[in-house]
């Protein structure tokens, strides 16, 4: 009964979504305000509904409902239960539906956060999220319905993937998915100017905390996903250029392109048709994505043409989107205005430079992510593309752009002078390149690659320091805390996220270098050495979890004859798929993790087991972290908050209603 | 003597597993194990769905590593070994795939991408300095906006 109830919400949301769809667009359209004030209360009837439907499936997993195909699929009544509500975006099914209910989600904070934009805006937002809305519905009631009976029902259901057994796994996806779906937003208030012809400061000051919201959730959700890869998948890579990986890697890179043309256009009035164009283009991006994901194409293209039903689906609702979105731009933006002027080498000059650079290393992982199902469906030979052509493709491109990244905070707006510029950053540079060549020189390894990370990551912190000397000498302010204080949080959003690259690059660059990895086989008692670290194996045991038994190695790891810690890897046989997994220990570290994963079992109690020393590693997703803040601290920027605050308090319900005629 | 004899045994009861020894590696040319690696990161596991040789823990992927281990043993070249790889295995195998006519797009396209990205920039650029009558946005405007921002749409 209640799946039935969850079918019946998506059927209702999808008659919702159509109307919330229609009327408010062609309402804003003709002026007809009842016609757009439906947009508010369909969007969160939408939203309601979607979450009825959310919470079906998920009581469904809770009971243990395996007459539901869906949870006979990817659940076990042996999972716990909080893996049994994970296993919700388990799989396909589940995961549209996550992605709707986020993108309700959002269209329900547009509704709540929209009270100081004009009702035509509003209406035509929520009405192309609704858009967006009927294609998701109408895929999973006609091809991929999480609701779908199995009957007879099943005795036991099939498990979900242990590999997604994991903490990682509860957060990822979501994370990963307001990101993605937060780029509606953006796409959103983009088609909308296009359609209301008013592509002004406005538009880019609304967009922008919309937008850095989005573009930090997805930041968090990569870095997650990334570093459940390196724990879970026990060969200690952090990052693989894996397919699905590149799909949500693709978004971020539009959406950081976005985040500064936003700025761009916010300040200057300038890159609007761009900005436009990179809403458009990180949205369809994160459609893609999911195609890519989730229709099988990238097993292989083979078993898409078998099952054609959900990718053909995907590909015309993608066609749709982009095709008609595309066609609107190209009517619509030719009549929009050029903004200030600026000379190559300004502010502008360099943003725009960075965009370039950002779009096409996007490029060159769209071109290397489709290219070999391109070859293999004209059948022109199977192709691997994999680490060594993105390592060596993406590495020239994102250098100059981190180059420039140092450069862009310092330059005025509208014209810079290089002399000027030269003559501020020579100091930075100078100890930037110093640095870079005699550190790894006194570490004991160099090799260019190591030279060049360090080189732009330390480019980046001296030139932020010379950022921020010169901006507390231009504010007012008695003390130095002062002036630390009258700083707005813009400025230190922009400059902690692009130190947090900094950090991510100094993670990779040290990784790289002094990585030291050992295959060893060792016998009870026996110890192997890395680094300064000695572990002793001191056996491995049998343990019985709730779903999985497993072998439990236990590692006494000592530095100078002092115990410094224990660590315990597995190596796990899950019951009901007969699966084995390798969950790696790991002894995390500011300056170096300590990782160890068993290999097989040998004679005699012995196993071969894989030791890593990974210096800075956490650096990586620390960085990521740091920047995801920088867009936090950005968005609770003076600006913002008055406009919220605003709205709250000093429009009155009567005020509000006065203002729907006057729009 | 005696004494030093104790000490000795009891040192050796004490520091017991330290006595048990290194652990060995577990290949038997550590030499060669680098070879492999160098060249296993850069080929795929066939039968998997994305893995390189060196991280998968296939059945398949380990025949492979061993042949590659006894072509290394064998003193073939990392070129030799590569070229015996892809006769039988096709260029899928490959993870840096090799340049030839249906992967020139492949190779070229990102830094086209560039060229071509740097060269619009460039035009745009020239062509909107021409064209752009300097309206920044106005003192006017920003009042504009930040009405329009706070209190939203309701004109003057």
């Amino acid at each position: 009964m209640i799946p039935e109830i969850g079918h019946f919400a998506l059927i209702l949301a999808l008659c919702v979504a159509v109307v919330q769809g229609i009327l408010p667009i062609y309402g804003a359209a003709v002026g007809n305000s009842a016609l757009m004030a439906v947009a508010k209360p369909a969007a969160r009837g939408q939203f309601f509904l979607v979450l009825t439907a959310f919470g079906c499936l998920a009581y469904a997993f809770a009971e243990k409902d395996f007459s539901v195909l869906y949870v006979a699929a990817t659940s076990n009544s042996q999972l716990p239960l909080h893996y049994r509500l994970a296993a919700i975006w388990g799989a396909h099914e589940g995961s549209l539906l996550l992605w709707t209910f986020i993108l309700t989600i959002w269209m329900f904070a547009v509704t709540l956060f929209s009270a100081h934009l004009p009702e035509s805006t509003r209406s035509r937002i929520l009405g192309v999220m609704g858009l967006v809305s009927i294609g998701f519905l109408l895929f999973m009631l006609t091809v991929s319905n999480p609701f779908e009976r199995l009957i007879p029902a099943a005795a036991e259901g099939r498990d979900l993937n242990p590999l997604l057994q994991d903490p990682g796994m509860v957060i990822h996806p979501p994370m990963l998915y307001m990101g993605y779906v937060g780029f509606s937003v953006a796409f959103a208030f983009a088609i909308a100017a296009l359609l209301g012809g008013n592509l002004d400061a406005a538009w880019a000051r609304w967009s922008r905390p919309w937008t850095t919201v989005a573009w930090c959730f997805l930041t968090v959700g990569i870095a997650m996903g990334s570093g459940w890869a390196y724990y879970e998948l026990g060969w200690g890579g952090w990052w693989f250029w894996d397919p699905v990986e590149n799909a949500s890697f693709m978004p971020w890179l539009a959406g950081t392109a976005l985040v500064h043309s936003l700025a761009v256009t916010d300040k200057r009035g300038g890159f609007k048709v761009w900005t436009v164009l990179l809403a458009i283009m990180a949205f369809s991006l994160s459609l893609l994505g999911t195609f890519l994901v989730r229709s099988g194409v990238l097993t292989s293209v083979h078993a898409f043409a078998t099952d054609p039903k959900r990718g053909m689906f995907i590909l015309v609702f993608l066609a749709v989107v982009i095709g008609g979105s595309l066609a609107l731009y190209a009517w619509r933006a030719p009549r929009v205005g050029l903004g200030g002027s600026f000379a190559s080498v300004s502010r502008e000059g360099m943003l725009l430079a960075n965009n370039v650079l950002l779009v096409a290393a996007m490029g060159s992982v769209l071109l290397g992510t489709l290219y070999p199902l391109f070859l293999d469906a004209l059948d022109l030979g199977k192709i691997s593309v994999g680490p060594p052509y993105f390592d060596s493709v993406f590495v020239p491109l994102m250098a100059p752009a981190i180059f420039l990244m140092g450069i862009g905070p310092l330059a005025q707006w509208k014209k810079a002078s290089v002399p000027d510029l030269t003559k501020r950053l020579r100091w930075a540079f100078g100890v930037s390149v110093v640095t870079a060549i005699t550190l790894p020189i006194a570490m004991g390894n160099w090799t260019p690659l190591l030279s060049l990370g360090l080189l732009l990551a330390i480019w980046i912190f001296t030139t932020t320091v010379v950022s921020l000397r010169e901006r507390l000498t231009h504010v007012s302010g008695d003390s130095f805390m002062g002036r630390l204080a009258s700083v707005p949080r813009s400025y230190w959003g922009m400059i902690v996220a692009h130190c947090g690259i900094a950090v991510f690059i100094v993670g990779v660059t040290m990784v790289k270098g002094f990585e030291t990895e050992k295959d060893v086989r060792m016998n009870v008692g026996e110890t192997a050495t890395i680094n300064d670290y000695t572990f002793r194996f001191d056996g491995a045991q049998d343990v019985v979890g709730p779903n999985y038994t497993a072998a439990r190695g236990s590692f006494s790891v000592s530095r100078d004859g002092r115990e410094a810690t224990v660590l315990y890897p597995e190596k796990r046989r899950y019951t009901a798929q007969n699966q084995i997994m390798t969950e790696a220990a790991i002894d995390p570290g500011l300056l170096r993790d300590l990782y160890v994963s068993l290999g097989e079992p040998l004679d005699d109690g012995a196993w071969s087991v894989r030791l890593y020393h990974k210096p800075f590693i956490d650096w990586i997703w620390g960085g990521c972290f740091i920047m995801a803040l920088g867009g936090v601290l950005a968005i609770s920027d003076r600006r913002y908050r008055i406009a919220w605050r605003r709205q709250e308090q000093d429009v009155p319900a009567s005020n509000r209603a006065a203002r729907r005629k006057v729009a | 003597m005696n004494i030093k004899w104790i000490v000795l045994i009891g040192l050796l009861f004490l520091s017991g597993p330290v006595w048990a020894g290194e652990a060995r590696p577990l290949a038997d040319d550590p030499a060669n194990e680098a070879r492999l690696k160098h060249l296993a990161v850069e080929l795929r596991c066939l039968v998997c769905q994305n893995q390189t040789l060196a991280d998968s823990n296939a059945p398949l992927a380990e025949d492979l590593r061993r042949e590659v281990r006894e072509m290394i043993a064998k003193n073939m070249s990392d070129q030799e070994i590569i070229e015996f790889l892809t006769a039988r295995y096709g260029d899928f195998v490959l993870y840096r795939p090799p340049l030839k006519a249906s992967t020139t797009l492949l190779w070229v396209g990102p830094f086209l991408l560039v060229i071509v990205g740097a060269t619009a920039l460039i035009i745009t650029l020239r062509r909107r300095a021409g064209k752009v009558v300097d309206v920044p946005v106005t003192e006017d405007e920003h009042r504009r906006v930040e009405q329009l921002l706070t209190e939203g749409g309701k004109r003057p």
